[in-house]
């Protein structure tokens, strides 16, 4: 019975990963934006295909602590899901069940890898919700956003070259700051944090003004941070900078040519990193010949294609594959992991489910009008979807590796509470709009003193 | 939340003046939709290449002996059996009595390099087929069941191409000579034997290991039929012929030599075997007789660059289409290659080195028409249960040469039997064609490989055979009587004889 179990639950949550993508997808199209039903039937998927991966663990190892951690996953779950719409009812209900679906996704893949590395993201989870949950509130309450440009870039600026100056040398990567608290070790990562200063600083810097006159001032200092993250060795970090600043650019100018001068002078600055920098030089050989390599530059690239391999389409199973035996698999590599044992299409549905998550922010700063929240929005949605591409990309060899993480998936607390608080910006900003009114073909008419203040703040 | 009609009045009214203020600012929903919809081709991109990945490359992965999961499945699944395609076992994985898995190899050395061994590295069919033979394809009922009693699951079984018999008789022709032999069915590309000597006995592959490494003068590892380099010899007139044919495709009945035994040009000089003076020849006794002289005189007249992409097209320097582990073959001609060494190559001499089996390709095509089947030894796949997990087609690999050419090199290959070189294969109650080599490989006079490369019946071929005595004299003397009682025993078994 038990080995019935094990071998049914593998397609089980194939199924139910299908089944949520699809939803997602035709979710997308719809125009409606009351569709209870709708949501209830994502929710079930997500909340069996845990049961499912948590069953499976659970009979293969015996282990009741599987079950317990189950427990306690689905109650953040249940809580997100449904406490969540109860706080906040204008939330985006896709965008909310999109992050549902990876954070659970995410801390069932870690369970599985390794237990005291889960109950640590869990309390990280805990600790990042509570933190975006104040986020919408505080985005209504204040008026300073739009004026603080300069200190978002400034302190930006000034954060990551503090790390790279004082920060120890960890994976070859200046990135992080370690900071030993009672409790213990805390490793943190400035450069997460810098992402969202970086957004708010371009949106401030563009919104009312993107003449080629301010443009090549922001060039200047997004041009620092780039540097600075190239110099720290945390190409995946600069990589997503520099995309998110040329996209940005482009909406606030409406101009093409920006995006043809990023993909320009992006390739040219690539170049040069590639001759200045032996550590890039490195990444790229082990990239375009791992075979070769294999002992060496390139042993974590190749056992993360013999785990993508090995799995096949449908998976090993969960605890039937061998992950740990790629370096780093819970902070790089966890989507090789999940390919491994829940197979390749389970992955292509990772791959989609954050596409349209995407695509959900960028619908929802299409339908901005206030400038300055549209780049915001819109910065999120193109630096999460980069990062998604640079580690799957980087992990299964279609691009060099970067060594970013799989944003709501992989282990690390700096970046799963970043993704968590840059989600409920673009929640707090869609919450704005819904309640403004402003929305095309509006749901709500501005009342009271929220629009009145709403109506202030556009004046700004 | 949902739309009040009541409200529409004001919705409208507040819509014209959001119209209004939004003339100042551009729309930027274009460029919002673009940048949705780049990402969405760059994603699509990555979907497709993780797809393709995972669609070809699963075997790849597994089989690399860096990939630790090989061990994985081997805990739970014991090694299948390889069979021969009579259905005598090759190998299997049987348990001692102190039920450690042991594999066994019941024919010994007889089948040591194409059926190959799987502890110590992998070779073989042990090698190509170790992704199925570790994997257990059986029903999850039979899984539950052996899970319950504590077994592992049998991994999949391997059917070869492979013929017991004629594997023997090649064995047995070879003897105590070094070198090796291949049988292949000319139609399909299935490869009936390969034997490659000296062997070992994979049974002891663990105890002898270290022996045969240190060793270094035999090269007992080595599968000679598709590693061995050895050079070509008169067997490449084949090559040199087919040339001349394609750039004299009128004139080539025309040609005429007087052969006095050798054949100079300024201070090189090329001798025919044994300094033997064929006097006057034509195009068909230059081939059959197998002249060095004529065939030095022909190299010269040829067009150097197109002999280069022709040897392109024999693929040469070039990946063969099978799955065994294989040597390129090297042969080059160029606009740049000097008189001398053209000679050289002409006649199969020089740096010019080929494997049994790129040889065997060649002389099938010939015998197919022009069109190369793709060798292939495993026909295949089965669970333990004796469901068909994958079969293998003869596959088509593509024309090598026209169906003319082929024609000719066929009637040419005759004439070597029947009144050539290859004599001793005449008078049987099947028409065999061929060409023979006696390759030189020291400057020491005599000291010579015997080749034989043909096919039988000559006017319909169905088997083909390449055979190589390491150092043993002449081909016509040595390697065509044992290509005589291959072919015997290949239609003796067909009950053709």
């Amino acid at each position: 019975m038990q080995q019935y179990i094990i071998e049914l639950s593998k397609y089980g949550i194939t199924i139910c990963m299908v089944m949520y993508t699809l939803l997602s997808f035709l979710g997308l199209f719809r125009r409606d934006e009351k569709m209870t039903g709708f949501y209830a039937a994502q929710c079930v998927f997500t909340f069996l295909l845990q049961l499912l991966c948590f069953l499976h663990m659970a009979l293969v190892s015996g282990n009741m602590e599987y079950v317990f951690f189950y427990l306690f996953a689905q109650v953040f779950l249940l809580v997100v899901a449904i406490m969540v719409p109860m706080i906040y009812e204008d939330v985006n209900r896709m965008l909310l069940g999109g992050m549902c679906m990876l954070l659970g996704v995410g801390l069932c893949m870690i369970s599985r890898l390794s237990f005291d590395r889960a109950v640590r993201q869990y309390i990280i989870v805990l600790i990042s919700l509570i933190i975006s949950l104040l986020i919408p509130y505080m985005l209504s309450r204040f008026r300073f956003w739009k004026k603080m440009t300069w200190v978002y870039g400034l302190v930006g600026v000034f954060v990551l070259s503090a790390v790279l100056i004082l920060s120890e040398v960890t994976h070859g990567s200046k990135i992080t700051f370690t900071i030993t608290v009672s409790v213990g070790q805390v490793t943190f990562q400035p450069s997460e944090f810098v992402k969202i200063l970086f957004v708010f600083f371009l949106a401030g810097a563009l919104w009312e003004n993107a003449s080629f006159g301010r443009v090549a001032l922001t060039a200047a200092v997004a041009g620092l941070h780039v540097i600075i993250l190239v110099l720290s060795r945390d190409l995946g970090s600069a990589l997503i900078f520099f995309v998110g600043y040329v996209f940005m650019v482009f909406i606030a100018t409406g101009n093409y040519l920006y995006l043809l001068l990023g993909a320009a002078g992006g390739s040219g600055a690539a170049y040069m990193a590639y001759r200045l920098f032996a550590h890039v030089q490195a990444r790229v050989l082990a990239w375009r010949d791992p075979w070769t390599y294999l002992d060496d530059q390139s042993y974590a690239i190749t056992q993360s294609l013999f785990a993508i391999g090995g799995g096949s389409w449908f998976g090993r199973g969960l605890l039937k594959g061998t992950p740990t035996d790629i370096p780093y698999v819970m902070e790089d590599f966890i989507f090789s992991s999940v390919c491994e044992e829940l197979g390749a299409i389970f992955g292509i549905c990772i791959i989609m489910v954050s596409l349209c998550l995407f695509f959900v922010m960028l619908k929802i700063s299409s339908q901005i009008k206030d400038r300055f929240y549209q780049l915001i929005v819109y910065g999120i949605a193109i630096m999460y979807i980069f990062q998604v591409f640079l580690t799957i990309g980087g992990g299964t060899k279609l691009i060099p590796l970067t060594g970013v993480t799989l944003p709501f998936i992989s282990y690390g607390g700096s970046s799963v509470m970043t993704s968590m608080i840059m989600f409920f910006i673009v929640q707090g900003i869609y919450m704005r709009l819904r309640q403004e009114g402003g929305k095309r073909g509006g749901k709500k008419t501005v009342s009271g003193k929220n629009g009145k203040r709403a109506e202030k703040d556009r004046k700004q | 939340m949902g739309r009040r009609p009541s409200q529409e009045k004001t919705e409208n009214a507040q819509k014209k003046t959001e119209s209004s203020k939004r003339a100042g600012q551009r729309d930027n929903r274009l460029p919002i939709k673009v940048s949705g919809g780049l990402f969405a081709v760059l994603f699509a991109l990555l979907i497709g290449y993780l797809g393709h990945f995972v669609a070809t490359s699963e075997q790849d992965m597994i089989n690399n002996s860096y990939n630790s999961r090989q061990k994985l499945l081997l805990s739970e699944n014991y090694r299948g059996t390889i069979y021969s395609r009579d259905g005598e076992v090759l190998a299997q994985t049987v348990k001692d009595s102190t039920q450690n898995e042991i594999r066994e190899y019941p024919y010994a050395n007889l089948f040591s390099h194409i059926v190959g061994y799987s502890t110590q590295g992998r070779m073989g069919v042990e090698d190509l087929c170790n992704y199925y033979l570790i994997n257990s394809n059986i029903s999850l009922n039979s899984k539950v069941a052996n899970d319950i009693a504590g077994n592992k699951n049998p991994g999949n079984n391997v059917y070869t191409t492979l013929d017991v018999k004629l594997q023997e008789l090649a064995d047995q022709q070879l003897g105590i000579y070094k070198g090796a032999v291949v049988v292949t069915e000319v139609p399909t590309g299935k490869i009936l034997a390969m034997v490659s000597h000296p062997d070992f006995d994979p049974n002891e592959i663990e105890v002898i290991w270290d022996s045969l490494l240190e060793d270094d003068s035999s090269s007992v590892l080595l599968n000679r039929a598709t590693q061995g380099y050895y050079p070509p010899g008169s067997t490449f007139k084949i090559v040199t012929a087919l040339e001349y044919i394609r750039q004299n495709p009128d004139t080539y009945g025309a040609y005429s030599f007087s052969c006095p035994g050798y054949y100079r040009h300024g201070d090189d000089r090329i001798n025919c075997y044994h300094g033997t003076s064929h006097g006057r020849v034509d195009f068909e006794s230059s081939f059959a007789k197998s002249c060095n002289s004529s065939f030095a005189n022909i190299g010269m007249t040829l067009d150097r660059e197109k002999f280069g992409e022709t040897l392109d097209e024999l693929l040469f320097g070039r990946e063969l289409p099978l799955d065994l582990r294989y040597s390129e073959s090297k042969a080059e001609v160029s606009p740049d290659t000097p008189d001398w060494e053209m000679m050289q190559v002409s006649i199969g001499q020089g740096k010019t080195e080929i494997t049994p089996i790129h040889l065997n390709m060649i002389t099938c095509a010939i015998a197919n028409d022009g069109i190369l089947m793709e060798p292939y030894v495993v026909d295949r796949i089965e669970s333990a249960e004796g469901n068909v997990i994958k079969t293998y087609q003869p596959k088509e690999y593509g024309a090598l040469m026209t169906e003319e050419e082929a024609r000719i090199l066929r009637e040419m290959m005759t004439a070597v039997v029947e009144k050539g070189t290859a004599t001793r294969l005449s008078g049987q109650s099947y028409t065999a064609a061929g060409k023979t080599g006696s390759a030189e490989y020291n400057n020491v006079k005599g000291d010579s490989h015997a080749w034989f490369t043909g096919f039988a019946p000559a006017e319909d071929p169905q088997v083909c055979v390449t055979i190589i005595v390491e150092g043993a004299g002449s081909g016509g003397d040595y390697a065509v009587p044992m290509a005589r009682r291959l072919f015997d025993g290949y239609f003796r078994e067909k009950g053709e004889l």
